[in-house]
C-alpha cells in the first residue's frame, strides 16, 4: 500500500461501527460509510471492519468484491461514468465511450496515469430522455455526440491547472 | 395556509435536474424576490412531469402554461412577462406535437398527456415531495387512517385481492395473494419495498420515490398492519441519490407527525421503516438476493421454496413489493377495489407506467390503463419515430423481456398478452427500435449485460449465458456458422428451465424473441455475412455510388489506409480488403456519394 491512511478516518469509522453494531445486517451500511470516508476500501479498512463487527475478513472481502460500487483501489480526481443502459446504447453511447477511451488513452475501469480521470461504464442512470448520457462526478452531460467529448474533458483539465 | 396567486412548478426529477432545473429554481426565487412578489407567487420543486424530452420543464398555474427546455437565462423573461404582466412567453411554450393551438398549451391539451391515466404517478409533478403537508393535502395518509380506524387485517387483504392488483416489478403475481400468504406463521414479520430498479431503460420507480415518497411509506405501513409486521425496509439503488435523499426526508417527517413509529393514529399499531442502499448489483432486484444483501451477504439468490411469505429477510415471513405496486395501494384503499378493477383488462387491472425511450420523439414516463395498444403508446403518446424512420420493434421488460415486432403493434398490452407474444411486462422499460437497429446486436447487448451481472451461483446462468454470448459475438463479427441459431435456441431453452432465479430463467428471452421474429436477420449475418440494418461494423461495406461520385478525389486523400482508388476518368472505388471502416470518407464526401451496406 502506497499512501498511509489517516488515523482520524479510523476514529470516524469506529463511531460508524458502534452506531450500526446492534442493527440487523450491519455490514453493508458500515462498508458504504467506510467508502465515503476513505474513498475506497483498502485491505486495512476491511480488516478494521471485520474486527469491529466480529466477522471473518473473508466475508468482508467477499462482499467488497461482489458489488460493483465497492472499490479496492482509489479513483482518479474525476470519475467519468458512461451510461450503458439500453436507451443510451441505441442512441450511440458506445461511440461516446470509444471516443472517451481514445481521448484518455485508457480502457474502461482504469485511471489515467496523471490521476485526473477514472473511466467507468455504468448501468442506467435513469435520464433516458437525455440519452446518451455521461456523468462526471455529480454532473450529468446529456444529448452527447462524440465530438462534444474533448471540450468537456478540457474543462476538467483547465480546472486542475488553474 | 397561505394563498398564492400563481404557482411555478419546476421539475426536480433526475432528468430535469441533470439539465439544470436547480439553477432555474434559484433564478425564479431571485427574480421573484427582486420584484417583491414572494408572498404572491410560490415556487415549488416537484417530482417528475414525465415528458423528460422537453426538460427542464416549468409549469405556471393557474394558466397551466407548459414551458419546455427552459434555460436559467430565460427565467427573468418569464417572471417579467408572465408573472408580472400576465403575458405568456410564447417562444418557450412547448410545441412538440402540434395538437393544439400554441397559445392554449396546457397539460391536458398536449398529446403526450391526453391518453394517460395517472394513479401511481398522480402526485408526481404536482406536489413538493419534500413537504409532507402537500401529500396530506392530496388525501395522503387517509388510507392509513381508514385502515387503522376500523378495518380488520383480513378486510385490508381482501380489498387488495378484490382490486386485482398484480406486482408491477415483473412477474405480475397477485399482490393480495402475496399478502394473504404472509398473514399466519411465525413472527417477527417484515415488509420490504423493492426499489432496486436495475433494468436498463426503466426509471418509473425512481420517479415515484422522487416525486411521491410518502405514498410508498403509507402503503408499507398498510401492508404492515395487514400481516402484523412492525418493521419495513426500503432497498433502494445507491445510483439514485435524489430518491435516497427524499426518502430520508419523508421518513423523518412521517416519524415527526406520528405516522411512523409507535401507536400510529393512537392505535396499538407500531411500524417503522429503515432505508438500505444497494451497491451496484443487478441480481439484487431478485427478491431472495435482495434479502441476502440486506442481511450483509453477497447478493446471491436462494432456492424457492421457501417463498418470502414463509421465510424471507432475517428468516421471517416477508412481504416484498415493488415501488409502483405499493404506490397504487393507498388509492385502492381510499377509493375502493371496484374503482380500481374497473380500469384495465380482464386479468390485468389498473394502469402501468412505462419508461418510453430509444428512437421515439417524446421520451419520458407514461402511465396508461392496461390494455392500451403499443401503437397508441409509440405514436399517439410518444409522437412517433424521429427522422421519419420506420418502426422496427419495441423492446419491453429489459434484459428479461423480448422484442415486439411491428405486426403486433395493435396488441393490447397487459401481462398475459405480452407473455403470449414472447415478451414480458417486466418493470416497464419500453425502448423503441427503428430500421437502423440490428436485432442480433440488441440481443448481444442484453446478453452482455446478463453475463456481467450473473452472480455466478448456478451453472446454467454462469456458464450457459456466456456460451450464448460467445455465439452471438461470433455472429455479429461475421464468423457465424450454420447451426448457430439452433444452438442458441437449445441452450436458451435449457437455461430457462434450469437456472435458479429469475435473472437466469429470463436471460435467454431477448435472444429467443429476436430469433422468433427476426430470424432472417440472424440468417443474413450467418449465411450472407451481411447486417441488414447496416449496424454491425465487421459486416459493413463502404461503397461509392458511381452516379453520385464527382471524381474530386477528396475521399482518396482522406483515407488513412489508401483503400480508395480512381481518377478523373473513372469513378472512385473502395477496396473492401483494405478498408478499415473508419467512416472518414463519408464525413469528407461533399456529395453524399458514399454509403454503407
Amino acid at each position: 500500500m502506497g499512501k498511509k491512511l489517516d488515523p482520524k478516518l479510523f476514529e470516524a469509522l469506529e463511531q460508524v461501527i458502534v452506531r450500526y453494531k446492534d442493527h440487523k445486517g450491519p455490514l453493508m451500511p458500515v462498508m458504504q460509510a467506510a467508502q465515503d470516508l476513505f474513498g475506497y476500501l483498502p485491505i486495512e479498512v476491511q480488516d478494521y471492519i471485520a474486527r469491529g463487527l466480529d466477522i471473518p475478513l473473508v466475508k468482508v472481502y467477499g462482499v467488497a468484491t461482489f458489488y460493483s460500487q465497492f472499490k479496492l483501489e482509489p479513483n482518479g480526481e474525476n470519475t467519468i461514468s458512461v451510461c450503458l443502459g439500453t436507451a443510451c446504447y441505441v442512441r450511440g453511447a458506445q461511440k461516446v465511450l470509444d471516443r472517451l477511451k481514445e481521448e484518455l488513452g485508457i480502457e474502461e475501469g482504469k485511471t489515467t496515469p496523471d490521476g485526473l480521470f477514472t473511466l467507468s461504464g455504468t448501468r442506467c442512470l435513469g435520464c433516458c430522455g437525455l440519452a446518451p448520457v455521461i456523468m462526471i462526478n455529480d454532473d450529468v452531460y446529456g444529448r452527447l455526440k462524440p465530438d462534444d467529448i474533448p471540450g468537456i474533458l478540457d474543462k476538467y483539465r483547465r480546472a486542475r491547472s488553474a | 395556509m397561505e394563498l398564492f396567486r400563481s404557482h411555478v412548478l419546476v421539475c426536480g426529477g433526475t432528468g430535469c435536474t441533470s439539465s439544470g432545473s436547480a439553477q432555474i429554481i434559484e433564478q425564479f426565487e431571485k427574480h421573484i424576490a427582486e420584484r417583491g412578489l414572494e408572498r404572491e407567487i410560490k415556487v415549488v420543486r416537484t417530482g417528475c412531469f414525465g415528458l423528460c424530452e422537453a426538460g427542464p420543464v416549468v409549469i405556471v398555474y393557474p394558466e397551466g402554461a407548459f414551458y419546455s427546455r427552459v434555460k436559467p437565462e430565460d427565467v427573468n423573461e418569464i417572471v417579467e412577462e408572465h408573472l408580472l404582466k400576465g403575458r405568456i412567453v410564447q417562444r418557450l411554450i412547448y410545441k412538440g406535437d402540434g395538437a393544439a393551438p400554441e397559445r392554449e398549451r396546457s397539460l391536458d391539451k398536449i398529446g403526450f398527456y391526453k391518453k394517460q391515466k395517472r394513479i401511481a404517478l398522480r402526485n408526481c409533478g404536482v406536489i413538493d415531495p419534500e413537504n409532507i403537508d402537500e401529500y396530506i393535502a392530496m388525501d395522503g395518509y387517509q388510507a392509513l387512517a381508514k385502515v387503522l380506524g376500523g378495518m380488520k387485517p383480513m378486510d385490508v387483504v381482501n380489498t387488495v385481492l378484490e382490486s386485482g392488483l398484480r406486482g408491477r416489478g415483473g412477474a405480475g403475481f397477485p399482490t393480495g395473494l402475496k399478502w394473504k400468504f404472509a398473514m399466519g406463521g411465525a413472527t417477527p414479520k417484515y415488509i420490504v419495498c423493492n426499489a432496486d430498479e436495475g433494468d436498463p431503460g426503466a426509471f418509473m420507480d425512481r420517479s415515484v420515490l422522487e416525486g411521491d415518497p410518502h405514498a410508498v411509506l403509507e402503503a408499507m405501513a398498510i401492508a404492515g398492519y395487514a400481516v402484523g409486521a412492525s418493521q419495513g425496509y426500503i432497498y433502494v439503488r445507491a445510483e439514485y441519490p435524489i430518491a435516497v435523499k427524499r426518502l430520508g426526508i419523508a421518513i423523518g417527517q412521517a416519524r415527526e407527525y406520528g405516522l411512523l413509529g409507535k401507536n400510529i393514529f393512537g392505535s396499538e399499531f407500531d411500524f417503522d421503516i429503515e432505508l438500505r442502499l444497494g451497491a451496484g448489483a443487478f441480481v439484487c432486484g431478485e427478491e431472495t438476493a435482495l434479502f441476502s444483501s440486506i442481511e450483509g451477504e453477497r447478493g446471491e439468490p436462494r432456492p424457492k421454496p421457501p417463498f418470502p411469505a414463509v421465510k424471507g429477510v432475517f428468516g421471517g415471513p416477508t412481504i416484498i413489493n415493488n415501488v409502483e405496486t405499493l404506490a397504487n395501494i393507498p388509492q385502492i384503499i381510499v377509493r375502493g377495489p371496484e374503482w380500481f378493477s374497473a380500469i384495465g383488462t380482464e386479468k390485468s387491472k389498473g394502469t402501468k407506467v412505462f419508461a418510453l425511450g430509444g428512437k421515439v420523439n417524446n421520451t419520458g414516463l407514461v402511465e396508461v390503463p392496461m390494455g392500451t395498444t403499443l401503437r397508441e403508446i409509440v405514436y399517439e403518446i410518444g409522437g412517433g419515430i424521429p427522422g421519419g424512420k420506420a418502426f422496427k420493434a419495441a423492446q419491453t421488460g429489459g434484459p428479461s423481456g423480448g422484442c415486439i415486432p411491428a405486426e403486433h403493434l395493435d396488441t393490447p398490452i397487459d401481462y398475459d398478452s405480452l407473455a403470449a407474444i414472447g415478451s414480458m411486462m417486466g418493470s416497464g422499460g419500453l425502448i423503441v427500435l427503428d430500421e437502423d437497429d440490428c436485432m442480433v446486436d440488441i440481443a448481444r447487448f442484453f446478453l452482455e449485460f446478463t453475463v456481467d451481472e450473473s452472480c455466478g451461483k448456478c451453472p446454467p446462468c454462469r456458464i450457459g449465458t456466456r456460451r450464448m454470448l460467445e455465439i452471438l459475438e461470433r455472429i455479429v463479427s461475421g464468423k457465424g456458422e450454420p447451426g448457430d441459431i439452433d444452438k442458441l435456441i437449445k441452450l436458451g431453452s435449457t437455461i430457462k428451465r434450469t437456472a435458479m432465479c429469475g435473472l437466469g430463467q429470463s436471460a435467454p428471452n431477448p435472444v429467443l424473441s429476436t430469433i422468433r421474429y427476426f430470424r432472417d436477420e440472424y440468417e443474413a449475418h450467418i449465411n450472407e455475412k451481411r447486417c441488414p440494418a447496416g449496424h454491425c461494423k465487421a459486416l459493413m461495406r463502404y461503397i461509392i455510388d458511381p452516379d453520385k461520385c464527382k471524381r474530386c478525389g477528396i475521399c482518396a486523400r482522406a483515407c488513412p489506409v489508401g483503400a480508395i482508388s480512381g481518377d478523373k476518368t473513372r469513378p472512385y472505388t473502395i477496396d473492401p480488403a483494405v478498408c478499415v471502416k473508419c467512416g472518414l470518407c463519408i464525413e469528407k464526401c461533399r456529395f453524399g456519394a458514399i454509403y454503407t451496406k
